[in-house]
């Protein structure tokens, strides 16, 4: 991100534990409101708010826990979803719809349907994702306000 | 039709505390696959889901839906409970199913 636009935007940061499924969903709802107060509009903030809450969920059911930072600028909300591993052995198959690694305790709650890569990348106006196996995976999106 | 109608018309009962019953119900929506649900559900639905852990209220919160409606009479977590009070969600519960839910609705008036 440029230096200036760094200087005009908010930052906000929240932590994802591991598998707290009754926290989950909060950081997400956090940056909805913080949105909603800033008077984003509202089709941004559901874009905002889908891709969020999937990278959360991701957070919490895949991964060794990890952060969600956004940076809200006037023109964008950028959002970066960073885990600490296990990292994913292959993306192409992780961004299809339907594939999922869930196990089944995590399925029968409603999770793990394969759709959260698809649904952040449907909602993202750029999204790229970086993983390996054995490495943190980190989801970089961007998504433009209609201001 | 608000939801406060489900409760006075159609003897849903009323499981959180009496704060939002005016929101506008703008169509109904019936899912349990929470990313699913998110993607598709419209902001004022009314939600009826067998799901009854706390994150329905964040999917719920995020989508902005009217209320949830819970069928069957499932029994609903206590922290979802509390949960959807704090963040002024309406939880309904009714002994119908999902498709009977949705023919009381419709012979209410919605659509």
């Amino acid at each position: 991100m440029q230096q200036k636009e760094k200087k005009n935007s908010i930052k906000l940061e929240f932590l994802v534990a591991k598998h707290d499924f009754s926290r989950a969903g909060e950081a997400s709802s956090n940056i909805k409101k913080i949105l909603r107060q800033l008077g984003v509009d509202s089709q941004t903030i559901r874009k905002v708010s889908i891709a969020t809450y999937e990278a959360e969920m991701n957070i919490a059911i895949h991964s060794e826990g990890g952060k969600l930072t956004v940076w809200i600028c006037p023109s964008h909300i950028k959002i970066i979803a960073e885990d600490k591993g296990p990292g994913i052995e292959d993306i192409d198959l992780a961004m299809q719809e339907g594939y999922s690694t869930a196990p089944n305790q995590v399925r029968e709650l409603g999770f793990g349907a394969g759709m959260g890569l698809p649904n952040i990348k449907r909602y993202c106006d750029k999204f790229t994702i970086q993983s390996k196996k054995g490495e943190p995976t980190i989801l970089d999106m961007l998504i433009y306000t209609n201001s | 039709m608000k939801v406060r109608d489900l409760i006075e018309k159609l003897n849903f009962r009323l499981i959180t505390e009496e704060t939002t019953l005016d929101k506008e119900i703008t169509g109904l929506y019936c899912g349990d696959l929470l990313s699913w649900v998110m993607s598709r559900a419209k902001q004022g639905n009314a939600w009826i889901t067998v799901q009854t852990h706390v994150n329905i209220i964040a999917v719920a919160t995020l989508v902005e839906m009217s209320c949830i409606i819970i069928p069957e009479s499932i029994e609903i977590d206590p922290e979802t409970i509390s949960r959807a009070n704090q963040e002024n969600i309406t939880i309904i519960s009714t002994n119908l199913n999902a498709y009977e839910i949705f023919c009381k609705i419709y012979e209410l008036g919605l659509r």
